[in-house]
């Protein structure tokens, strides 16, 4: 494709999101993703998928954080256009979809309760996902590690290690 | 032994976890209304500056700007302690103060037309130190607070509100003293709470009257019942959503509340004002500075006999409830230091930087942590250990002390002794204390240090809660009334009291949104009032359901309303199980029964908290670890453990703890701006540098309702700072006048230079 085909054909990439493909097209209008969409913003504002929580919208609290091929990543740093052909996971995700059974992550959370307001449990709980998946018997300062760009002022870190200790014991 | 209940005390899942857990909560951010406009805001980069010109017709003429406001044409609304703060001003008193206010179709576009609005300011000399501000020639912010001072009146608290501790006589207490100790300290690091969520509003009008107000917020009636008043009394309908903590800085939110209403009414649409984490950390609610300047006297025992000097609070550009935290934190002075001889005097001082707000802590831990260093130096002398002063001196049943309305009140609470023993044992205190200014420890070039402190609030009874208990045919019951979830689990907990009355399982007992319009007065949740100020309207309301419910079934089953009980849905005789008919067959489809809670506020019961901490102190470096946390209570009775450790824990977070180490808004004085205004280069204590944590928390039982509960959770974060400030001077044997206690100063302080 040379450049001037490029600038003229609305550029379309498509991305995977719990399973299900979205075809998006670049561009400036309200119905278009913006070249400067971040990824939070496409899954929040675009998909409707308001699961996903920006916290501070710098990178820095992990509050906005989902799981592409396999790797938790912030999505509030991360740019729409550069996510096609990628598979992407949400908080939405994690829920069986035609049973609603709980991941083993999410029913831990809930009998630890292992959270206090809750705006920063999704991005935790998608981490503890993607950290269980690579690592199924983490140990406590790796699970630390991995949540350690986590921000939670309401300090709900003790209950959330017992959380994530305790999936990962029963294989999640 | 507590009582064994059926949901009280026991570990239940929140009434959220499930939408918590899928991401199914909804906050704020998460909600879009039809037509709904964005708002921004155009913010001062002076501290200090005239507004002589503002050109917006640029602004204005952008594709998808729909409003621009200036001081010129927004509503005359106004709030603040007194009345003093304006929607947008002409005159700016602090480094991102409000100029001009924005709303447009996408917020991208409401960004953009910010850098549209030309402003000429004529900057006016600033000032941000407490007592420079009140000298004669000062800087003056506002032409109605002469000398910077506000007034200390808090007009909700009446004619008597509590501004100074006077009481007794101070000299002939200090001719008593053995010792004598005086000092200025200051708890001057202005640290943000920090709830993750931003704060964010959105206002609709319908008609000219009549206001819809959504918000993430703590006590999100507020915005009904405390910005009526100040908004020309429209009839305003408040709705909170999921809040994404608080720690009291979003109780409400006044100033984006002002911003999005201004902008919707001009408009005619909804407009969401949210902000963005630069505005949350340099524009909204720090914590109030303190500093302390006077002197305690002490007998050799520990006894004290005289308390004096000056409290001067530092609020920042404008008073939002300073006067209030003021009240509030002269009368926990007086719970954690039994003295018969007072004169605190109090000054509220107006600065030219970002305003403070209501935070967790409420002027009780500023004014302890500023004035405990001077009575630990004088506990120093005779080597008296810390954790007796606590015992001895901590208010006990039948005494004494002025509450925030200027009343006296007498103690009907606990003899909190067997919590402080319990804690010091589970710290094994008596084995890490080796006397003032001693490390418990030495391990090379590093120091182990003990530091504890002890914090109470007679506010877990304050100000006035209703609630209604509605018994559904179904055996369901709903509970109405106006309780926000910003992290508490508060609304679960109420959930289980009314379940405990009902005696119906806990599914089956459901709390109504946060909507003024269908839910009674409640004040909201502050202080550690959720427990037992709300807790007795709302078991008051289900007493009142249960007892409606069995005169409706007592002609039914030929017996007195007195000789029935109810379980599972089913009224019976006592004791005869068998005798049951359901609540539908009682009730029918219908009519409801619905009883109806009220509580009174009550000053009498003040809670405690005491805090143990280990520290660990780099002489090479500075730098300072904070190893580990006993926290000790008596809590009563436990409503729900996970929620109550929760709110321990919380010691660690929203400028509690660590902001005797590490956290602090860093306010460049030659500038006025806040240095620090991210979430990168303002500390937070991580996953990777968790303490070790244990809670002690007893439950004795007191006399505040059914259930003999109190709160605690809102002074977690209170007697952190002077406990760790302490552990750090009895590490290195040094003492210090200021926090935060960064490795610079530890460094200065061991007589190493920096970079040595």
């Amino acid at each position: 494709m040379d450049k001037k085909t490029k600038q003229e054909d609305p550029q379309e990439i498509e991305i995977i999101v719990n399973n299900i493909p979205y075809s998006l097209t670049i561009g400036i209008h309200p119905d278009q993703v913006g070249p400067s969409d971040t990824l939070a913003k496409t899954l929040r504002e675009t998909l409707g998928l308001t699961g996903t929580k920006v916290g501070c919208d710098q990178g820095s609290c992990g509050a906005c954080t989902v799981i592409m091929d396999g790797l938790p990543i912030l999505s509030c740093l991360t740019l729409t256009i550069e996510c096609d052909g990628r598979h992407i996971t949400t908080i939405e995700g994690l829920q069986e979809p035609k049973t609603g059974k709980l991941d083993p992550l999410q029913q831990s959370f809930i009998d630890h309760t292992a959270f206090q307001c809750g705006f920063c449990t999704p991005g935790m709980i998608m981490a503890s996902r993607a950290l269980l998946d690579n690592n199924p018997s983490p140990k406590t300062h790796e699970v630390k590690e991995a949540l350690s760009g986590h921000f939670c002022r309401c300090i709900s870190h003790y209950h959330v290690l017992d959380a994530v200790l305790s999936a990962s014991k029963k294989g999640g | 032994m507590p009582k064994e209940y059926r949901f009280i005390g026991k570990p239940t899942p929140r009434k959220d976890a499930l939408d918590i857990v899928t991401g199914r909560a909804r906050y704020i951010d998460d909600l879009v209304l039809p037509r709904m406009l964005h708002g921004k805001v155009l913010r001062s980069p002076f501290p200090h500056a005239k507004i002589k010109m503002i050109q917006t017709d640029r602004a204005e003429a952008m594709k998808g700007i729909r409003a621009v406001l200036t001081h010129y044409n927004v509503p005359t609304w106004q709030t603040g302690i007194p009345r003093h703060v304006k929607v947008l001003d002409s005159k700016v008193r602090y480094v991102g103060d409000a100029v001009a206010l924005v709303a447009a179709e996408t917020e991208e576009i409401a960004k953009e037309a910010l850098d549209l609005i030309e402003v000429e300011y004529e900057e006016l000399p600033a000032v941000y130190d407490v007592e420079e501000a009140i000298r004669p020639n000062a800087p003056q912010l506002y032409e109605e607070f002469p000398g910077n001072l506000l007034p200390l009146d808090v007009p909700t608290f009446g004619p008597k509100t509590l501004s100074q501790v006077v009481l007794g006589d101070v000299e002939a207490g200090f001719q008593e003293a053995d010792i004598i100790e005086e000092g200025v300290y200051s708890y001057e690091n202005i640290p943000n709470p920090l709830p993750i969520e931003p704060p964010g509003v959105i206002a609709q009008w319908d008609g000219p009257k009549r206001l819809t107000v959504w918000s993430a917020t703590q006590s999100a009636s507020w915005h009904r019942f405390i910005m009526q008043s100040k908004m020309g009394f429209p009839d305003i309908r408040a709705i909170g959503t999921h809040c994404g903590g608080s720690f009291g800085s979003k109780n409400y939110a006044a100033q984006p509340l002002f911003y999005a209403a201004a902008l919707a009414q001009v408009t005619n649409r909804p407009v969401k004002v949210y902000y963005s984490k630069e505005e949350h950390f340099g524009t909204f609610s720090l914590r109030l500075g303190s500093r302390f300047r006077g002197k305690v006297g002490m007998k050799k025992d520990g006894t004290l006999t005289a308390v004096s000097g000056t409290w001067f609070v530092d609020t920042g550009a404008f008073s939002d409830m300073a006067q209030a935290q003021v009240a509030v934190g002269c009368g926990e002075a007086q719970l954690m230091l039994r003295c018969p001889n007072w004169d605190l005097k109090t000054k509220l001082v107006c600065t030219n930087r970002s305003a403070s707000g209501v935070i967790r802590g409420f002027g009780g831990q500023e004014l302890e942590a500023a004035l405990m260093p001077v009575v630990k130096k004088a506990l120093a002398k005779p080597d008296i250990d810390p954790v007796q002063f606590i015992k001895k001196n901590y208010v006990k049943p039948g005494d004494g002390y002025f509450w925030r309305e200027g009343n006296w009140w007498v103690s009907e609470g606990m003899d909190y002794s067997k919590a402080i023993e319990a804690g010091a044992a589970a710290f094994q205190w008596k084995d890490k204390w080796k006397g003032w200014f001693k490390p418990t420890a030495i391990n090379g070039p590093k120091r182990i240090g003990v530091g504890v402190a002890a914090h109470g609030n007679a506010d877990v009874g304050e100000d006035e809660s209703e609630a209604y208990v509605r018994l559904n045919p179904d055996a369901t019951a709903t509970i109405h009334v106006s309780v926000a979830e910003s992290g508490m689990g508060q609304r679960s907990s109420l959930c289980k009291m009314a379940a405990e009355v009902l005696q119906i399982p806990l599914e089956q007992v459901q709390i109504t949104p946060v909507d003024s319009l269908v839910n009674p007065f409640d004040f909201g949740l502050v202080g550690s009032r959720g427990t037992y100020a709300v807790g007795s309207a709302v078991i008051e309301a289900a007493e009142n359901a249960r007892q409606k419910l069995f005169e409706l079934a007592a002609p039914m089953l030929q017996a007195s309303p007195e000789s029935l009980d109810t379980e599972d849905g089913m009224v019976f005789i006592k004791g005869q199980t068998d005798t049951g008919i359901p609540w539908r067959r009682i009730i029918g489809i219908a009519q409801t029964c619905t009883g109806f809670g009220r509580f009174e506020p009550d000053y009498s019961k003040p809670n405690f908290l005491i805090l143990f901490t280990e520290v660990e102190v780099d002489m090479e470096t500075g730098k300072i670890d904070l190893l580990k946390v006993v926290a000790a209570t008596d809590a009563g009775q436990i409503i729900d453990p996970p929620s109550l450790n929760g709110q321990i824990y919380g010691s660690l977070g929203s400028a509690g703890i660590d902001t005797a180490i590490f956290e602090e808004s860093i306010l460049d004085k030659k500038t006025g701006q806040i240095l620090n205004i991210n979430m990168m280069d303002y500390k937070w204590r991580t996953f990777s540098e968790l303490p070790e944590f244990q809670n002690v928390i007893l439950e004795s039982g007191i006399r505040t309702h059914r259930y003999g509960a109190v709160g605690v959770g809102e002074i977690a974060t209170s007697p952190g700072p002077s406990a760790v400030f302490m552990a750090v001077s009895n590490a290195i044997g040094k003492t210090f006048t200021d926090y935060p206690l960064t490795p610079d100063k530890i460094l200065a302080a061991v007589g190493k230079k920096h970079g040595e």
